[in-house]
């Protein structure tokens, strides 16, 4: 065995057996370093034959070439195995859990959820919100809807009161939406369509009645509207609400002091199966609302003439259809902020009701 | 209102069923509520009593020996009645049937070791009467064998009415008979009534003295009436609509009050002294009614009285001292008329709901005042004999009817069917009103019995209910011809959108009571008069909330009290300073409790969550208003809150110097002891309605995105400080430096040690700074370092960290 082919074997096995980067640069230096083994070697070409370094030449530069292939090829090796060993040392334990994320923890109650899906609804129907508020006076809540002073019709109402002022005049809680019919007529000239939602008070309190609940309330005002128009309106909320092709609802006389001729409504719908009301089949009929034609009186009372202008208006209980649609079975719970039933009834914040992506789903 | 099927059918000749009659009711107006038909007395038999022996172990009971008459073997029944004996025949109950009146299903059993295989009832065990002095002993020739219902009339079926406020014709089985015929379902019958003329004056003379409150009054005196039980078929009436049957007279008024909608009243003659007055009761006088209570009157409530006093309170109830028993041989019929408003609040303010009241504060049918008498008479020497006087009627003025203009055309107007003129006439007719002319115009008398009816909007829907209100087709409303622009007003959008907001930070939705404890309401600045319930619904529901933190502070503990301590809550909703449509305000609010972080509660392999503070609730209360629009790059946070806060550990959120957007904090200790609540708890206000509606802008397009191409650049540096230097202050110190090219200040770390001296902490700062013009130069850095610590010294007094 030559002296380079020794050298050869001696050079390649301390590249095999170098065991990091630091080993490895440690041979490159022996052999190709300035002093190193392979370099000193390449130093002799000068001092040859001509003849002789035709020989020698190609020789010492391809132990040179194969040299340095083996080294980076052995670096390669060694950074494979450094980041493999890592990664071995990195792993964790991707079965523990995570926390989940605020947005799915978080919950908009059903009253709210109720009240973007009516407004998405009617906001498709052309209808704007109108509000008011809470602490009402005699007149808005009571006479200028055509409640005479002692009908029995006020004391259906189990009405809130305030203490009397100087004047001996009570503010009340007002114990329907209806007030804000006559505040939106007082300032905004028909053609009117709005919905009202909001809170209601009555003193009354079971497993269906709270002393405060929430109503939505509709008033369409113009030169034309009719119970025809009425009939359709709310049977089309009715089957968009409750995402169903078709209802059957009954209309039937009954009274309000706002409005004539008044009808109460029922909805058919299938009771059978417990704790769940499916609507669109089954015999049994539910009430879901009041309507009727806005009475003459108030419409004189909101400033419009009745033989020019004629309307009709509705309400029905925002808990209650959301009961009836969602299935919690004691309105008290609404109001008692229980977590855990918030957390079960309760909808996921980025869970927006809009028509062209369904209500609910 | 309740009747019974057969009564109804005394004034409604017709075919239809039990069924078509509820269900045309219900389409006419007259909500039907419930039916009873009488269904739970069909198992009842007539049976007959073969043999009746003593009992081997017990002195009060016989073994009877029962044949029900169904062709099988007699059986064996042990009973208790005394007048249970051989041949009696009575009503039975086999083994499996609900006695209604003991709430029991009968099985076969041993009464003291002798086996019993059913029973024979009592009236009162059939829930009849309250008779149980022994069970029922029928006539010797009823049919063994048959239904003891079909046999003893029970049969008849109950409907009751949910009746609204508007029909006082319709408390009256015969006005409801007219609806029912006016619909097309049978013929009014039987309303004819043949008045008596009677001899000789009504020796008791009647004085209005409050002609405003009784605008007439008829009364007739009948002599030589034998006041025993009223027939078996009266008494079964009124049993089946829930009334007590008391003796013949008695029970005339009340059937004259259901089958006409006519209260009366009887007086027992020999216990009025002297004459009657109608007047206004005294002030303080007293009464004891007939229900056996006292009463107090006030000049507001009107009254019969003789000379000695007050003998009925009127149109509510009769008096007990001149009531009618068994003894009465002279009786007063009186049929007045009473003023609804006053009726309505009398028996408000006494607490009385009888049947009279029921009906006059609707307004009864002024025409029927003296035929009410006339019918009473009649029954009266039907039942129990005796002589009338002439009837005395004294006030009434006699009805004018109501005259509506009536264009037909306002029908289709107003429902938008076209229902032929012809048929609008007849329902009306049918219905008792007086069409009169022709044309398209017609002059409508109302009849004396719909004091309801004012105006053509009322004509269309006697119309339309008796047409029908299925008849009327759905007709879409006019459609809106573009895309719908937006429909929610700014505030409206705000509460969505806070909502929303805090939801997503892990918070749920709650919707708490707006009336509050007056000891909840206190400590939150309200507890005003203005804002107290006169008629709470209870004592903890009495005042209404200055602020949504008290009902999410109470809520929170009640979740605590499940075992759920760490909870956030959140409301937006409103809150009241004073009693006026502007003083509600629109409120975002929320609390955490306990470790319920914006990242989670509770334990967590990753590292637990710690209790809950100041700046959850900061954190909280910056998110709602960046959701309503706020400019939250202008907001100021200033030390401090209302008092209901940590004084050390709340801020308030302010824009300029008088805007105030909300308040955080941690709680006063002393506030939560008042709300009797513990554990770390934070909670925040904003004003969502406080926050300034943005300026209109004429176009949606955002304002052009300048991007520098030069890198940006971040500096540390750390000061040393009083502790009592805000870091608010030291931040925008740093920022006032170089408006144009510091972009960002932000505090990574705040230390206090005694390294720095007492009293001294040190806030280190991250400036970041984007050059703009050209790259910044080591120069360029020094001179901006130099004035960023000589701006932060001479804000603050604070100097760089060794």
């Amino acid at each position: 065995m030559s002296d380079m082919e020794t050298l050869e074997n001696s050079l390649m096995s301390d590249i095999s057996s170098a065991a990091d980067e630091q080993a490895i640069e440690a041979v490159r230096v022996s052999a190709l370093g300035k002093k190193g083994s392979v370099s000193e070697m390449l130093k002799t070409l000068g001092s040859m034959s001509a003849e002789e370094r035709q020989i020698k030449g190609p020789a010492i530069n391809g132990l040179k070439n194969r040299i340095t292939e083996a080294l980076t090829a052995r670096r390669a090796e060694l950074k494979d195995a450094a980041i493999a060993s890592r990664l071995a040392a990195e792993k964790v334990d991707v079965t523990l859990p995570v926390r989940q994320s605020p947005a799915e923890r978080g919950r908009i109650h059903p009253i709210s959820q109720v009240s973007d899906e009516i407004a998405a609804i009617f906001g498709d129907l052309g209808f704007a919100i109108a509000e008011g508020p809470d602490i009402e006076t005699d007149y808005y809540n009571f006479t200028a809807l055509n409640f005479p002073e002692g009908h029995p019709a006020r004391e259906m109402h189990d009405t809130f009161f305030f203490q009397p002022d100087e004047k001996g005049d009570r503010k009340l809680l007002r114990t329907h939406t209806s007030p804000v019919q006559i505040r939106t007529m007082e300032v905004q000239k028909p053609p009117i369509r709005i919905v009202i939602p909001g809170k209601t008070y009555r003193q009354d309190s079971d497993a269906t009645h709270s002393p405060m609940f929430h109503q939505v309330e509709g008033l369409v005002i113009d030169r034309s509207a009719n119970v025809a128009n009425m009939k359709w309106v709310l049977e089309e909320f009715c089957k968009a609400f409750f995402e169903v092709r078709q209802v059957k609802m009954r209309f039937r006389p009954s009274f309000f002091p706002f409005t004539e001729p008044s009808m109460e409504v029922d909805i058919q719908c299938d009771r059978s199966r417990p704790g769940e009301v499916r609507f669109g089949e089954g015999s049994d009929w539910m009430e879901i609302l009041g309507c009727g034609m806005v009475h003459p009186n108030v419409l004189r009372y909101g400033g419009l003439d009745p033989d020019e202008y004629q309307g009709f208006a509705w309400g029905m209980g925002i808990d209650r259809i959301a009961m009836l649609k969602y299935g919690m079975p004691d309105l008290r719970a609404f109001f008692d902020a229980d977590v855990r039933w918030l957390s079960h009834y309760g909808f996921r914040p980025l869970d927006m009701p809009t028509l062209f992506a369904g209500l609910s789903t | 209102m309740k009747f019974t099927l057969s009564w109804l059918k005394d004034h409604l000749e017709t075919d239809a069923s039990l069924n078509e009659i509820v269900e045309r009711l219900t389409s006419i107006g007259l909500e039907v509520e419930h039916v009873d038909d009488r269904s739970s007395l069909k198992p009842f038999v007539i049976a007959k009593v073969l043999a009746a022996v003593q009992h081997p172990d017990a002195d009060r009971l016989r073994v009877l020996t029962v044949d029900a008459g169904d062709g099988k073997a007699p059986v064996q029944v042990v009973c208790g009645a005394p007048n249970a004996r051989a041949g009696l025949i009575g009503a039975f109950a086999a083994p499996g049937t609900y006695i209604p009146g003991i709430d029991v299903t009968l099985t076969v059993g041993k009464i003291r070791g002798v086996e019993s295989h059913g029973m024979m009832c009592s009236e009162r065990e059939l829930e009849l009467s309250e008779e149980h002095d022994g069970i029922i002993d029928l006539p010797a020739d009823a049919p063994v064998g048959t239904s003891f219902a079909a046999y003893a009339h029970l049969d008849d079926p109950v409907i009751e009415i949910n009746l609204t406020p508007n029909r006082p014709d319709a408390t009256s089985v015969y006005g409801i008979a007219r609806d029912l015929a006016a619909s097309g379902l049978g013929r009014l019958v039987g309303g004819a009534i043949m008045p008596h003329a009677g001899s000789g004056m009504c020796p008791v003379k009647v004085t209005i003295e409050a002609p405003e409150l009784c605008p007439g009054f008829a009364l007739r005196l009948v002599k030589g009436v034998k006041n025993g039980p009223s027939p078996k078929w009266l008494q079964q009436r009124l049993i089946a609509i829930g009334l007590r049957p008391i003796s013949a007279l008695v029970d005339i008024t009340n059937f004259v009050t259901f089958d006409r909608g006519r209260p009366l009243h009887v007086f027992d003659a020999n216990k009025v002294a002297g004459n009657l007055t109608v007047r206004r009761a005294r002030d303080g006088e007293k009464v004891l009614a007939l229900d056996g209570r006292e009463y107090t009157l006030t000049p507001d409530m009107c009254v019969i009285a003789d000379q000695d006093g007050v003998e009925s309170i009127a149109g509510i109830m009769g008096g007990e001292h001149s009531g009618c028993d068994e003894n009465t041989t002279d009786v007063l019929i009186e049929s007045a008329l009473w003023d609804p408003i006053t009726t309505a609040r009398t028996g408000r303010t006494l607490g009385i709901i009888s049947d009279a009241r029921y009906r006059f504060e609707r307004g009864v049918d002024p025409e029927f005042m003296v035929p009410g008498v006339e019918l009473a008479t009649k029954l009266v020497l039907d039942f129990c004999g005796g002589t009338p006087t002439e009837t005395e009627v004294v006030g009434y003025a006699g009805h004018a009817p109501k005259i509506v203009s009536f264009p037909l055309s306002e029908v289709r107007r107003l429902t938008g069917t076209e229902v032929p003129l012809e048929e609008s006439l007849a329902i009306l007719s049918r219905l008792g009103f007086k069409p009169d002319g022709a044309g398209d115009v017609v002059n409508v008398a109302v009849p004396s019995w719909r004091p309801d009816v004012d105006g053509k909007a009322d004509l269309v829907e006697e119309v339309m209910r008796i047409h029908g209100v299925d008849n009327i087709a759905p007709q879409p409303l006019g459609a809106h011809d573009a895309v719908n622009a937006k429909i929610l007003t700014v505030l409206q959008v705000r509460t969505r959108a806070a909502k929303r907001a805090l939801a997503v930070r892990g918070m749920m939705e709650a919707v708490t009571w707006s009336f509050i404890p007056a000891k909840h309401a206190e400590p939150f600045g309200g507890g005003q008069t203005a804002l107290k319930l006169a008629n709470p619904i209870a004592a903890d529901m009495s005042d209404m909330r200055p602020s949504l933190l008290p009902g999410l502070i109470a809520a929170a503990q009640r979740n605590a009290d499940r075992g759920i301590g760490d909870v956030a809550l959140f409301e937006v909703s409103g809150t009241y300073e004073g009693d006026a449509a502007d003083q509600q305000r629109r409120v975002a609010a929320g609390v955490r409790r306990g470790t319920a972080k914006l990242e989670g509660s509770g334990r967590h392999w990753a590292g637990n969550a710690g209790p809950v503070g100041v700046f959850d609730a900061k954190a909280d209360a910056i998110a709602a208003l960046e959701a309503c629009g706020a400019p939250v790059e202008r907001l100021q946070i200033e030390a401090g809150g209302p008092a209901w806060y940590h004084p050390g550990r709340s801020g308030t959120i302010k824009l300029g110097p008088k805007v105030i957007l909300g308040t955080f904090g941690e709680f006063h200790p002393k506030t939560l002891e008042e709300l009797d609540v513990s554990g770390p708890l934070c909670g925040f206000e904003v004003f969502i309605d406080a926050v300034p509606e943005p300026k209109v802008k004429p176009t949606r397009t955002k304002p052009r995105l300048e991007l520098s191409g030069f890198q940006a650049v971040k500096r540390d540096f750390a000061f040393v400080v009083d502790k009592a230097v805000e870091a608010g202050t030291l931040t925008r110190a740093a920022l006032a430096a170089d408006r144009k090219l510091i972009t960002n200040v932000s505090v990574f770390d705040v230390f206090e040690g005694a390294s720095l001296g007492a009293a001294k902490k040190s806030i280190a700062i991250e400036v970041s700074i984007q050059p703009v013009e050209r790259t910044l130069t080591d120069e360029d850095f020094e001179a901006l370092a130099k004035r960023i610590v000589e701006n932060v010294h001479k804000q603050t007094g604070g100097v760089l960290r060794a």
